[in-house]
């Protein structure tokens, strides 16, 4: 009989006062009691909807059923046989619009909380320390993977458990892509980012830092050295700015660069890390998605004794995970929504003091179906700042189509592939993840270095 | 791991290094730049290819001890080896065809970034004239090397130590008005010499390249800390540069954006060097 509890199983998490100041993590996991009570909310549904919302079909009920039973190493394996960051999608996976949006549970109460218990065993069995995945590259093929992040760390997991003999090449001087630069330690501890990364070595995948491709190689260079095929995974790591006065104000930074000095370079360990950052007082964050989230979080986090986020719709438009929306708000950031920047303001000096923005309200829907945003005129004020953070999204890296002239791709800067397949314009690159579709999830890039291991493995054994 | 083939002194502040990257020797050309970190806690930190050696594998760049990764960096020794050392990055100079005569201007480290333009330009088989400024007759950089590659040189002090006071904008102006026809400038040094030497040829009309050496993280267009504006728009030296036309760069901006991080550059330093 089920457990028919009707919310999901809370996990404990630190006290909003305490954790806006500190790096640790936020969410602080289920115990063997949490998790097996909330596995027993599962239905078993025979027709299992929640795997056809997860773009690498993990298959959910198998491995929750596992967690009921107390075999958290085998659920974790159950997992592994389709994903090979769990401890990662655990935590930074949006489950309520993909498995958990489908799950029967939620029709009349809270759906299972299938991301949690992901992340349940998968921090189980790496404390218990799981045998690695083992392989031979006993395929006598040779694959070469262009950026680390999610994509590509999953394409090349696929591959080397096919035993292909994989190659990743990294632009930065050290593995995870995103995960590393990006999202900050307490969404998702570097130290597990690794873990994951050193399961991959394990397996037979070889890392090359600091190889910024394009630049040292190009996919000519590749073929040379005997790669059959290669998958572009290189991200959406170009910066948008607003394109308003003031932007090079000293104190305006792209969340790239923000999150980059604080999470990769970890800067707010300095002096200790030699990356400097400055502790602002004041900082306004643009932006509504999950990046502005982190970056808020993270000036918080620095010291500042005010966080806004600056959004031209209202909340309910805002492309952020609720959770990361609540978080922000429990840890004290400020939503001033239905505005838009018009002008950064500076000293003399160059340093920024404010922002000024104008009132919006929402008209009719546009092209993504949400209310477009209409400034009103006249309501112009500014707010007093000494920061702001501009994370209204990127795009993708130029460096690689510069170097690539064959390789296809859209005006906006996104390669163009079979969607299958992730088939480029060039016969044996494959390509997946934001580089293709421009800033997405995490989840997403994973499912397109997936279907890119696929199709790349039947290249090389077709005959 | 990039190991240290060579290390030497050029005065009491510069040091040269030759490392070890065969494959960035490979790909590099003048006006390119590498990203190196010394130590595992170590920032990034872009330095201009001085010189590169395909054959031999190596990479050499010139740098000034201004700052804490740069004080460190002069500690290692030949046979010690850098954590990480990134490139080649930036685009390659790109030098308007047809050139006959360019002055090339080196102002205090900034020669040894001008050093392989004007080895490059010789090579090309355009006449060079190298105009080099120091503050002193004793921080005087790669006066030989620069003989090697240029038709004429000149060195320039501040205090006139070397016998010829003055600023590079001086020695510039001389050799325009003496009736130099330069068609191309390459100035490379401080923000505020660059700035000058963009304002001076400006006034004669001569094309001017400068060379943006901007605070960066990654230097692959990613983070934007590089911004410049260059004729009202926003470029980012890591990817659109670092050369730019002198006579667009918005300098003033620049040099604000330069001295974002000068406290805790300076505490950092003063950590390093156990000063209180």
């Amino acid at each position: 009989m089920p457990n028919m509890q009707k919310e999901k199983t809370k996990m404990p998490e630190q006290e909003p006062k305490v954790r806006a100041r500190n790096f640790e993590e936020v969410a602080l996991g289920y115990t063997e009691e949490m998790a097996i009570n909330e596995a027993n909310r599962c239905l078993q549904c025979k027709h299992q909807p929640c795997v056809k919302g997860c773009p690498v079909m993990i298959q959910i009920p198998d491995f929750i059923a596992l967690i009921a039973q107390g075999k958290h190493i085998e659920a974790y394996e159950k997992i592994r046989e389709t994903n090979g960051l769990p401890a990662i999608c655990g935590r930074v996976c949006p489950q309520e619009e993909q498995c958990e949006m489908l799950c029967v549970r939620g029709i009349k109460d809270e759906p299972v909380a299938i991301g949690r218990l992901e992340r349940y065993c998968a921090d189980y069995a790496i404390a218990a320390g799981v045998e690695p995945l083992t392989c031979k590259c006993t395929l006598g093929k040779k694959a070469a993977i262009i950026g680390s992040g999610p994509a590509g760390l999953t394409c090349a997991a696929d591959l080397a458990k096919e035993g292909v003999d994989v190659t990743i090449f990294e632009a930065f001087h050290t593995p995870g892509g995103v995960l590393k630069y990006g999202i900050p330690e307490f969404r998702l501890p570097k130290s597990l980012v690794q873990k994951e990364i050193d399961s991959l070595v394990d397996m037979g995948v070889k890392i090359e830092t600091n190889m910024v491709m394009g630049k040292i190689l190009d996919i000519d260079d590749l073929k040379e050295m005997g790669f059959e095929t290669i998958f572009i995974g290189t991200g959406a790591g170009l910066p948008s700015f607003m394109n308003i006065p003031g932007e090079n104000y000293n104190g305006v930074y792209s969340s790239n660069e923000f999150l980059t000095r604080i999470n990769l370079m970890k800067g707010y360990k300095y002096p200790e890390y030699d990356t400097p950052v400055i502790r602002h007082k004041k900082v306004a964050v643009v932006g509504g998605g999950n990046v502005a989230m982190d970056a808020a979080r993270c000036a918080m986090r620095l010291g500042a004794e005010q966080v806004y986020i600056i959004y031209r719709r209202s909340e309910t438009e805002m492309p952020a995970r609720n959770e990361e929306i609540e978080h922000a708000k429990e840890e004290g950031i400020e939503f001033n929504l239905l505005m838009n920047p018009v002008e950064i303001l500076g000293s003399e000096q160059g340093d920024v003091t404010g922002i000024r923005v104008i009132r919006m309200e929402l008209g009719e829907p546009d092209a993504s179906g949400r209310r477009r945003p209409v400034p009103i005129k006249g309501s112009e004020f500014d707010i007093e700042l000494d920061a702001v953070v501009v994370a209204i999204g990127q795009s993708p890296n130029p460096l690689m189509r510069e170097a690539t002239p064959d390789l296809k791709t859209h005006s906006w800067g996104g390669i163009i592939v079979d969607e299958e397949t992730g088939a480029t314009s060039i016969e044996g690159v494959y390509a997946g993840g934001d580089s293709v579709s421009g800033a997405a999830t995490v989840i997403l890039a994973m499912g397109a270095g997936k279907a890119a291991a696929k199709a790349m493995l039947e290249y090389m054994t077709k005959e | 791991m990039y190991k240290i083939l060579r290390k030497q002194t050029l005065n009491e502040q510069v040091k040269l290094m030759e490392i070890e990257a065969p494959l960035i020797a490979k790909k590099a050309k003048a006006g390119q730049f590498i990203i190196l970190r010394v130590h595992e806690n170590g920032e990034r930190i872009p330095l201009t290819i001085s010189d590169y050696d395909a054959a031999k594998g190596t990479i050499t760049i010139i740098f000034q001890e201004v700052g804490k990764t740069t004080m460190l960096l002069g500690t290692l020794e030949e046979g010690d080896s850098l954590q990480d050392f990134v490139g080649p990055l930036g685009k390659a100079s790109h030098f308007p065809e047809d050139i006959k005569k360019a002055a090339i201007i080196g102002g205090g480290l900034g020669t040894a970034i001008a050093y392989p333009q004007a080895k490059e330009l010789h090579r090309l088989g355009v006449e060079v004239t190298s105009i080099a400024g120091f503050r002193n007759k004793d921080l005087v950089l790669l006066e030989k090397e620069l003989h090697e590659v240029s038709d004429k040189v000149i060195i320039t002090t501040d205090d006139g130590s070397n016998g010829n006071k003055g600023f590079v904008t001086d020695a510039l102006k001389n050799e325009i008005e003496s009736g130099e026809n330069f068609d191309l400038v390459i100035a490379i040094g401080p923000l505020i010499m660059m700035k000058f030497v963009s304002q001076l040829t400006k006034q004669y009309g001569i094309k001017t390249i400068v060379s943006m050496n901007s605070i960066m993280i990654d230097g692959t267009g990613m983070c934007g800390g590089c911004r410049v504006t260059v004729a009202g728009e926003t470029k980012f030296a890591c990817v659109d540069g670092p050369d730019f036309d002198g006579h667009e760069v918005d300098f003033d901006q620049a040099m604000r954006r330069q001295g974002m991080y000068k406290e805790p550059e300076s505490e950092a330093c003063n950590l390093f060097k156990g000063v209180e």
